[in-house]
């Protein structure tokens, strides 16, 4: 049961990782960007490929993962995406399945579309027992890394100046620019950190979550329902969500077979019915 | 508009002729519908991919109803036509093969599950409904995928066989008889939706996607007329997948993806949405890049049409049919005496 509950925790605060990217892209900017898990695969297989092929120490090429995901993040951003946010919904629903068929078929071409096996060093593999609650290392490593970027980030947009600056930006675009805040700046930096988050959110689970070419359609509805759930007036909303998300989804495929994959998807429909706005934002 | 049945209020001669003028049918529209079936007869080659487009073109036609006409956008209607392909193919195999009652059962299932769930999407914005209709598609995706005992789950469905239409005509190998079959459902579904849309209730629904605020406070039932159009919708994709299960013998659960659902949005924007030979177009514009570059690099094609939905949104979707509509003007032009075109000018503008 607490076992059960603590792979749950780590699902979920995997599931924030990948998703908080999203939060920010989705609720702050408003841009509905459906091919938020691309960024996520590209950080995955950056990770593979760096450890198992060019024998990367595995903690390096997170790190590395992050940057080169900000990188893309950056120049798609600069060149495609800022053309689409004064488009409507549809026009970015489009532009965004576009993007992933490319990501997806790119990555089949160049990597083949086998299930990749990510070789995780030994001293991070294995289970130790504390209190009687079987404690896989990884998984306590996923816990404190997410927690501690969630911590981090909530404190960035909320107590820093960029965070405030950026918030301005959301909320009235031309004003912001009229006192003086370089919104393109602050969105292009936004974007890459989100994409950069959704990279590293990939490479740490790749272990977890499997990584092959389909990667970006099949967890797409996880991150839409982590960012939906959760609301987007602050960085805890999507983070309570991922918990709740991750705990649900572990148990309900443990306890209720049957009904485990409809669990998260129920969940949804319900939160979404009952609070159109997220369930942990306040209504306006 | 909606008393106009019972107590007949003077209209203008101006107003009656544009109420009118999208009822009519223009020299390019017969011309088009003439051509395709003159497609059966010399394009005898190519009728199952022919079939293919049209049944296509069904589905895009329903996506139309909604998101061109009532300015609802789904990510779900896979749901829709999986549901019917499901009804349609669980029909053939339990109760009877006969293809027209089997279409009616997809239609009926369709929109069961259009109206079961258009309730979802009356609350909140573009995001939820994205959201909510993507969600309903998935849970459907999952219950197809468990309850494998009646669907098949992964391996899909199989041992659909289909009835001779009318008791006649086999459903042959070559998709003869089931391309004339999918172009004359299509066309009937077409001349129907184009009495729907034209009809006070379509322009009803044009005043909702328009604004939505606006709508309500002249007395339209909003949340009505979205439950209504909905479910029409629902009961057209039910009909595209009942269609597709007929002339496939087949069904998996790709029916019911979300590629399904992505498919679907992206033949219509295509063709143009909101004036429904969008679909049409969309479904044959896309099934021939999609062959034509399936021949080139057979497994990456998506690569390429990840490319072309880019670009597309890129240059402008409305741009396709810009130049639809300016070859339409141009053909009317040339047919209607100048004085007509003035006032139709005039009004467009």
């Amino acid at each position: 049961m607490l076992t059960l509950l603590f792979d749950g925790l780590a699902y979920g605060m995997l599931l924030f990782i990948l998703s908080c990217g999203l939060a920010v892209t989705l609720g702050l900017m408003n841009f509905i960007n459906l091919a938020h898990g691309a960024f996520a695969m590209a950080g995955g297989y950056i990770t593979v490929v760096l450890t198992n092929n060019w024998g990367v120490p595995f903690l390096l090429s997170l790190p590395i993962a992050f940057v080169a995901a900000a990188v893309l993040g950056l120049l798609l951003e600069r060149t495609l995406y800022v053309r689409m946010y004064e488009k409507g919904h549809l026009d970015q629903v489009l532009f965004s399945i576009g993007i992933v068929f490319v990501a997806v078929a790119g990555i089949d071409y160049v990597m083949g579309s086998q299930q990749q096996i990510l070789n995780l060093p030994q001293f991070m593999r294995g289970r130790v027992d504390v209190f009687g609650v079987g404690v896989g290392i990884y998984r306590a490593f996923l816990i404190v890394v997410c927690g501690l970027l969630a911590v981090a980030l909530q404190l960035i947009l909320t107590h820093t100046r960029f965070g405030s600056r950026l918030r301005a930006s959301v909320d009235d675009r031309r004003v912001a620019r009229g006192v003086g805040i370089r919104v393109n700046v602050i969105f292009a930096v936004t974007f890459a950190v989100g994409s950069g988050l959704a990279g590293l959110g990939g490479a740490l689970g790749a272990e977890i979550l499997g990584l092959d070419p389909t990667f970006p359609l099949k967890f797409m509805v996880y991150f839409l329902i982590v960012v939906s759930v959760g609301g987007t007036t602050s960085m805890l909303g999507p983070l309570y969500a991922s918990i709740l998300l991750g705990i649900a989804d572990v148990m309900a495929k443990y306890y209720v077979p049957v009904l485990g994959g409809f669990v998260i998807y129920i969940v949804l429909v319900v939160v979404l019915v009952l609070r159109p706005q997220g369930l942990f934002s306040r209504m306006n | 508009m909606q008393a106009n049945h019972s107590t007949p209020t003077p209209l203008s001669a101006d107003v009656r002729r544009v109420m009118r003028r999208p009822v009519r049918w223009t020299m390019i529209e017969i011309a088009f519908w003439i051509l395709a079936v003159l497609s059966w007869f010399f394009l005898p080659e190519q009728h199952l991919i022919l079939t293919e487009i049209a049944g296509i073109a069904i589905f895009a036609l329903s996506i139309d109803l909604i998101l061109g006409y009532a300015g609802i956008v789904s990510l779900g209607q896979a749901a829709l036509y999986g549901a019917g392909a499901y009804a349609s193919g669980l029909f053939s195999i339990y109760v009877t093969g006969e293809p027209i009652s089997g279409l009616l059962v997809g239609a009926v299932a369709g929109a069961i599950i259009a109206f079961a769930t258009s309730f979802l999407l009356l609350r909140g914005g573009d995001l939820t409904r994205l959201m909510v209709t993507l969600g309903v598609a998935a849970v459907l995706f999952e219950i197809a995928n468990q309850t494998a005992w009646l669907t098949g789950g992964a391996d899909g469905l199989q041992g659909i066989t289909i009835d001779p239409l009318f008791g006649h005509f086999e459903f042959d190998f070559y998709g003869h008889t089931g391309y004339a079959y999918s172009l004359a459902v299509l066309f009937v579904l077409f001349v129907l939706s184009r009495l729907i849309v034209s009809s006070p209730f379509g322009i009803s629904l044009k005043a909702i996607r328009d604004n939505p605020l606006r709508a309500s406070a002249v007395g339209i039932p909003v949340a009505a007329r979205q439950v209504a159009i909905y479910t029409v919708a629902g009961a057209y994709a039910g009909i595209a997948g009942a269609l597709f299960t007929q002339t496939q013998q087949f069904i998996s659960l790709d029916v019911l993806s979300f590629q399904k659902s992505a498919d679907g949005l992206m033949v219509l924007v295509i063709g143009g949405t909101g004036y429904l030979y969008g679909g049409i177009v969309g479904a044959v514009v896309y099934e021939m890049v999609q062959d034509g570059i399936a021949n080139l690099t057979p497994q990456y094609w998506q690569f390429w049409v990840g490319i072309l939905l880019v670009v597309f949104v890129l240059v402008g979707r409305d741009r396709p049919r810009e130049l639809i509509s300016r070859l339409t003007a141009r053909a009317g032009q040339m047919r209607k005496s100048s004085s007509e075109t003035v006032i139709s000018k005039r009004q467009e503008t």
